[in-house]
């Protein structure tokens, strides 16, 4: 599956253990039972470690671990199921997490743009096609109407930023 | 009415370039139909029965006569001449192409308007009174606000994909012409110590698990609704179930919680974000206040003369008691355009009267024409001495029924005619009642009273909350109706009861004229309505009449 982080296709140097599995001597993604039954163990263990976070699950438990975690994967089991979009904004904008924020399972070109926008920096996406046409879908749009954390400002700001120059010349 | 400038511009056309690259994709097989599916939905286009159909916005139930006629054109040039308005402020467009559409939307866009979140699980066109900015009754201007949710919700991030549909009404009027306690959000502006704010309800609405909404605050400060909103809808979007589409309304989260649970968990959300960057501000009130175009309408005198002389015509006094409302500004009126002829599809409008209606709108009403949730159009600004000339040419054009308000001025789905969803027919049965009630005398003394049809359980004609409810339902593969009597959707929104066993198509309208017969018989005096007298009495002495001769 292609991986687009920070905008340009990017390899996945991540390897997804099961549960029970030992560690290789690589960056690891973890389930959210084995990370909160062996937190310690794998903080001590040093490395890139991150988490594959389910979408029923509070991401308010993660908080205390994010310090650990270089990635945390949030999951569209179907890419209607929105769900996700909500954790990635509270993972950003509530607890300030700045580390990899990767949008797996069923990521289709349509949503990516949203995704974005919701905090999401690296995308497992589904079909190679839709990886490939990446920038294009992101330009799509040049007026956003809410504020996010993810910096592009909406609407309302830009009014107002013109009106405040239009007054001032 | 609210004017676009070049951001809303720009948004438009990207999102019709991109609808076109998506129509593209499903041509060419990139895209399969189950993920196209959701994008169309979000423009507003359905596969029907028979063809896609294209749900227009007509944001907040304002339009500008230049928008009516873009209606008109798409009307004649993608569809079959005609359009049908919803319950929702919306045009259905019933015919149009797939291939075609993305002509259809730029030519809409040109004129600023669209079908971005007509359909879909995402926060829906927001609604409120049609006669928002003329009524007496109101504190304020609801338009405004529902703008302010427009621009927050449009292609909001977080909350594209919800569990299911979101739909808010907004009402600023003591009467609530918008039924704002049957929708997701309902939000009703009063004011509290001098302070304008918001009322709060959840979880109401109808389909197959009909609720009232209940309210989870009192008050909420004005410049708090954004956040609030942002608030209800992530509990909702991360607690809503996503197992059973019939279980995936907020209605249903916030039953199996408890109104009070629910609150206690918007509330706990609202406190960590209510200071963020959606709280608004009067400076950010007022630039998207400064987009709207409200007419400076002088005072007139009260019922001039020629308004007194025309009154003194039965025919016109009839229309005017049905018909004309009060307005704010001494000297004019609101009038409602019937679109609920004798035998006609409620709410249906052909594209040669939309272009008359734009045309009277310049003439008479500022330009400006409203969409109202009881299917029928509006003009909100009218010189009370212009009363008899405007009656004479919305007569020509057959959308003067003086029914406004009375028995025929049914709200009705689509129904089989049309909708993939159905499972009978709505339009026969209002015409039928139309044809059977169609004596205007008749009707006026009968007064108040609001027939409702669905042709399905989903319930888009309301039947749960008319005075007279009307559901289609199917029995061994035959087209059967259940009749419910007593529901109300305004203010004291209430669901109406059953009264006994569904019945075939051909006895509805007999039924029906038993119910207003016996109401006629049991009524204290003309003074007491329809659904006063069944209030007052119960539903069993109509129940009994309503079947007696079976």
């Amino acid at each position: 599956m292609p991986l687009v982080k920070n905008g340009a296709p990017a390899a996945d140097v991540y390897v997804r253990v099961a549960d029970g599995d030992a560690l290789p001597d690589a960056p690891v993604i973890v389930s959210a039972d084995r990370l909160l039954a062996e937190a310690h163990a794998l903080a001590a263990r040093g490395g890139a470690l991150g988490v594959a976070w389910p979408n029923d699950r509070d991401v308010a438990e993660l908080v205390p671990h994010l310090p650990q975690l270089s990635l945390v994967a949030l999951v569209f089991p179907k890419f209607r199921d929105g769900r996700a979009f909500s954790q990635a904004r509270l993972l950003r904008e509530r607890y300030g997490y700045t580390g990899e924020l990767r949008a797996t399972g069923n990521v289709l070109r349509d949503q990516l743009l949203m995704m974005v926008r919701s905090g999401f920096d690296a995308l497992e996406v589904e079909k190679p096609a839709d990886a490939a046409a990446f920038g294009k879908a992101l330009a799509s749009y040049s007026v956003f109407y809410q504020p996010t954390g993810d910096g592009r400002r909406p609407v309302a700001a830009l009014r107002r930023a013109r009106v405040a120059a239009e007054a001032a010349s | 009415m609210y004017i676009h400038d070049e951001f809303d511009r720009t948004f438009l056309k990207e999102r019709v370039a991109e609808f076109r690259d998506q129509v593209a994709r499903r041509l060419s097989g990139e895209l399969t139909e189950e993920e196209f599916k959701m994008l169309r939905l979000m423009n507003g286009v359905y596969l029907q029965l028979h063809a896609y159909m294209l749900r227009v916005c007509i944001p907040y139930g304002t339009l500008a006569s230049k928008q009516l006629r873009a209606l008109a054109r798409v009307a004649r040039r993608y569809d079959k001449g005609y359009g049908h308005f919803t319950t929702r402020q919306n045009i259905q467009f019933n015919w149009i192409k797939l291939a075609e559409l993305p002509d259809a939307m730029a030519e809409l866009a040109e004129v600023g308007i669209h079908g971005i979140q007509t359909s879909g699980n995402c926060i829906r066109n927001t609604t409120t009174d049609a006669f928002a900015g003329a009524a007496p009754d109101e504190i304020e201007d609801p338009r405004l606000y529902a703008e302010v949710i427009r621009q927050w919700s449009t292609l909001h991030p977080e909350f594209t994909y919800l569990p299911r549909k979101f739909k808010i009404a907004i009402s600023a009027a003591t009467h609530d012409r918008a039924a704002i306690r049957v929708h997701d959000v309902g939000l009703r502006l009063h004011k509290k110590d001098g302070r304008t704010g918001f009322e709060v309800m959840v979880g109401g609405g109808l389909g197959r698990t009909p609720y009232i909404g209940q309210t989870i605050r009192e008050f909420l400060p004005k410049e708090d609704l954004l956040t609030y909103l942002e608030a209800i809808l992530r509990t909702y979007n991360l607690g809503g179930r996503r197992d059973n589409i019939y279980k995936a309304r907020i209605k249903i989260l916030v039953h199996d919680l408890g109104a009070e649970a629910f609150g206690k968990l918007v509330e706990e959300e609202w406190a960590k974000i209510k200071d963020g960057a959606l709280k608004l501000d009067e400076a950010g009130l007022a630039a998207i206040r400064a987009h709207f175009h409200t007419p400076d309408l002088p005072a007139l005198p009260e019922k001039p003369a020629v308004l007194a002389d025309a009154l003194k015509d039965p025919a016109f006094a009839r229309w005017h008691a049905q018909s004309v409302t009060a307005h704010k500004v001494p000297g004019h009126a609101i009038v409602t355009l019937s679109l609920k002829p004798v035998g006609g599809p409620p709410g249906d409008c052909t594209a040669d009267q939309m272009d008359a209606i734009a045309d009277l709108a310049d003439a008479y009403s500022h330009g400006e024409v409203r969409v109202a949730h009881e299917q029928n159009l509006v003009f909100p600004h009218v010189r009370q001495q212009d009363l008899p000339a405007l009656w004479g040419k919305l007569e020509a054009l057959g959308v003067a029924t003086p029914n406004v308000g009375l028995v025929t001025d049914i709200i009705s789905c689509p129904g089989l005619d049309y909708c993939a969803l159905a499972n009978t027919r709505s339009i026969p049965i209002a015409q039928q009642i139309t044809e059977r009630f169609a004596d205007p005398e008749r009707i006026a003394d009968i007064g108040l009273l609001h027939v409702n049809i669905s042709g399905c359980i989903n319930a888009c004609g309301h039947h749960h909350v008319g005075h007279i409810g009307i559901l289609g339902v199917e029995k061994k593969d035959q087209e059967f109706f259940q009749i419910t009597l007593g529901g109300k959707g305004n203010a004291k929104a209430r669901l109406g009861e059953l009264i006994g066993p569904a019945i075939p198509e051909t006895e509805v309208v007999d039924v029906v004229e038993r119910l207003v017969d016996t109401y006629l018989s049991l009524r204290t005096g003309p003074g007491e309505t329809f659904i006063a007298a069944v209030e007052r009495l119960g539903v069993e002495p109509f129940k009994d009449s309503a079947y007696a001769p079976r």
